[in-house]
């Protein structure tokens, strides 16, 4: 039997059903102990993406706030993405979205809110990136669809040990071994 | 460099690794000077924790000489520290509570997955215990990198021998912290489960928070003995009832607080295939669940129930009603290392604490599998190995 749905306060990312139309969603929040305009500042410079997004290599910031995104995908391979800039909102949130010349159709933004009793800021990131098809959609699907959820929550804890602390943790002991795992 | 290493289980060896780089901005490297066996280095030893990989270097008790420093260390060469087993930033929210083991930020991103899914929250990291929590190269080696050397170490005055501070890198401070979890107040009786080194520390800082009585109950009688120095009365488990003494020794209302140090002492952090591992540890497991259990029938309505011995994953039978109506607190946890160093460094140098008393053995880094063997094997005279890796003087 059918219920009406509730609406309860969880955001879309924690319910069950947390597709929206055809764009699936993966997103996470992280606790980081700095003011909201330094992480504002720091995330909103898409060149430094890759200090803490371990599969962006790069990012080349074109003209009319239009970014591209150089990923490594497997096999030595490479996607690009074009994003564009949406919804900024000066020490809250920054959007983007792919655009027309983009290999990979999706969209994410970042929010920068206080948290509670000078805990620093909760920052927020929600992707939604629509399941591609073709040569290309494959691979973008192993790169994507294999543990969307857990690349974005590696990523914001790495940007929160980056703010925090300074750096990114690493167990390796010299500079030509992995120290990740 | 030489390094203790861990290949399987009960094969440690001596091997040739190469020596640690500065990686990191606020990284330090050490020449080790003194580092010690801890009971909990024996659980790896015996393969029962899960994460470690052969070729890992263990040991996270240790100390040394600063020899090189990255631009953010505040540390300067030629200094002699202790460094901490907890690898803690000194910056989140958690280190700022001083709750510098649930630090987020030691603990590599994709190491934290496995606890994250076990505990709901991942793990803090540490030195040499395996890759659940960090995968961080120990310290049973002639040199090691210190992440985070402007918070963690700390200065050891000129004069003061390795023998008399090392142990405020673990279990010293552990010791210290179980007592204070067991909120001791005026006249209290504090019961001590496991006279092994976390014990007889915690027996050690019991007195001296002014526990009227303290009883360390264990069946080695050395190590009884070393309770007796230091204040406590004692119980042989094998030759007594434990609960029914514990009642008549406190006019019939059983300890205001209870210790269980029987534990993994320590960091044994189980995180995978738990039952298997549970199971896998039931012939000393059976009697550590045990202690656990007597010390909740054990402690008096209303008391505190302190567990710095470490349970990683799940345990079955446990008296949740005896919780529940007789009132009992309860707290664990790993070590907040840093918060109690400059403390307790203060202490031993004033005379309060002896920490040298423990050390039955002295060996040369080279001679460490044989100390991992006689530690495990001999529990009554082997009470705590120190490793020297420049030899033994």
């Amino acid at each position: 039997m059918a219920h009406d749905q509730t609406h309860d306060d969880a955001p879309k990312r924690a319910q069950r059903d947390d597709k929206d139309g055809d764009y699936a969603i993966v997103g996470r929040s992280v606790l980081i102990n700095r003011p909201r305009s330094e992480l504002f500042a720091y995330w909103r410079d898409f060149t430094k993406l890759p200090t803490f997004m371990h599969a962006v290599e790069s990012v080349a910031i074109g003209d009319g706030e239009r970014s591209t995104w150089t990923i490594k995908a497997p096999a030595g391979q490479h996607v690009t993405l074009e994003t564009e800039l949406v919804d900024v909102i000066e020490n809250e949130a920054i959007g983007w979205r792919s655009t027309e010349h983009s290999q990979i159709k999706t969209t994410g933004h970042v929010t920068f809110t206080d948290a509670p009793a000078g805990r620093g800021t909760i920052v927020t990131a929600e992707i939604a990136y629509e399941p591609p098809g073709g040569d290309v959609g494959r691979l973008i699907a192993k790169l994507f669809q294999a543990e969307p959820n857990i690349q974005a929550r590696h990523e914001l804890k790495r940007f929160k040990q980056l703010m925090e602390a300074g750096e990114v943790a690493t167990g390796a002991y010299t500079n030509s071994t992995d120290g990740e795992v | 460099m030489r390094a203790l290493t861990w290949h399987g289980t009960n094969d440690v060896r001596v091997d040739t690794h190469p020596d640690p780089e500065i990686i990191n901005p606020r990284d330090a490297i050490l020449k080790v000077t003194s580092t010690a066996i801890c009971g909990s280095d024996l659980h790896l030893y015996d393969g029962v924790i899960p994460g470690m990989k052969s070729g890992d270097i263990l040991g996270h008790e240790f100390m040394g000489e600063v020899v090189e420093v990255g631009p953010k260390s505040t540390l300067q060469k030629g200094q002699r520290v202790v460094v901490p087993f907890t690898i803690s930033c000194g910056k989140c929210f958690f280190c700022e509570q001083q709750q510098y083991s649930a630090c987020d930020n030691g603990n590599p991103v994709v190491n934290q997955d496995a606890s994250e899914m076990l505990y709901g929250q991942p793990m803090g990291a540490a030195f040499g215990y395996s890759h659940l929590t960090g995968g961080y190269a120990g310290g049973q080696a002639e040199y090691v990198r210190v992440p985070f050397s402007d918070v963690g170490p700390i200065v050891i005055p000129d004069g003061m021998a390795d023998d008399d501070v090392l142990f405020l890198s673990d279990i010293l401070p552990t010791g210290w912290m179980a007592a204070e979890n067991a909120q001791i107040q005026p006249g209290d009786t504090v019961a001590v489960w496991g006279a092994g080194p976390v014990g007889l520390f915690a027996v050690q800082s019991a007195v001296l928070m002014g526990a009227a009585q303290v009883i360390a109950i264990d069946h080695f009688p050395r190590r009884l003995e070393l309770a007796q120095k230091f204040g406590a009365k004692i119980i042989n488990f094998e030759e007594t009832h434990v609960r029914e003494a514990l009642m008549e020794m406190t006019g019939g209302i059983g300890p205001d607080a209870v210790i269980d140090a029987v534990g993994m002492e320590a960091h044994g952090w189980v995180a995978d295939n738990v039952l298997d591992v549970i199971k896998q540890k039931m012939a000393p497991g059976a009697d550590r669940g045990h202690a656990l259990r007597q010390a909740l029938l054990a402690v008096r309505k209303g008391g505190r129930v302190s567990v710095p011995g470490v349970y990683g994953g799940m345990l079955d039978k446990w008296p949740l009603g005896a919780m529940m109506e007789k009132g009992i607190q309860i707290k664990g946890g790993q070590t907040h290392v840093q918060k109690y160093t400059a403390d307790l460094l203060r202490r031993i140098q004033d005379g309060e604490i002896d920490t040298t008393f423990l050390i039955s053995h002295r060996l040369s880094l080279e001679e460490a599998p044989e100390g991992y063997k006689n530690f495990h094997d001999k529990q009554n005279e082997w009470t705590k190995v120190v490793l020297k890796p420049g030899g033994v003087a």
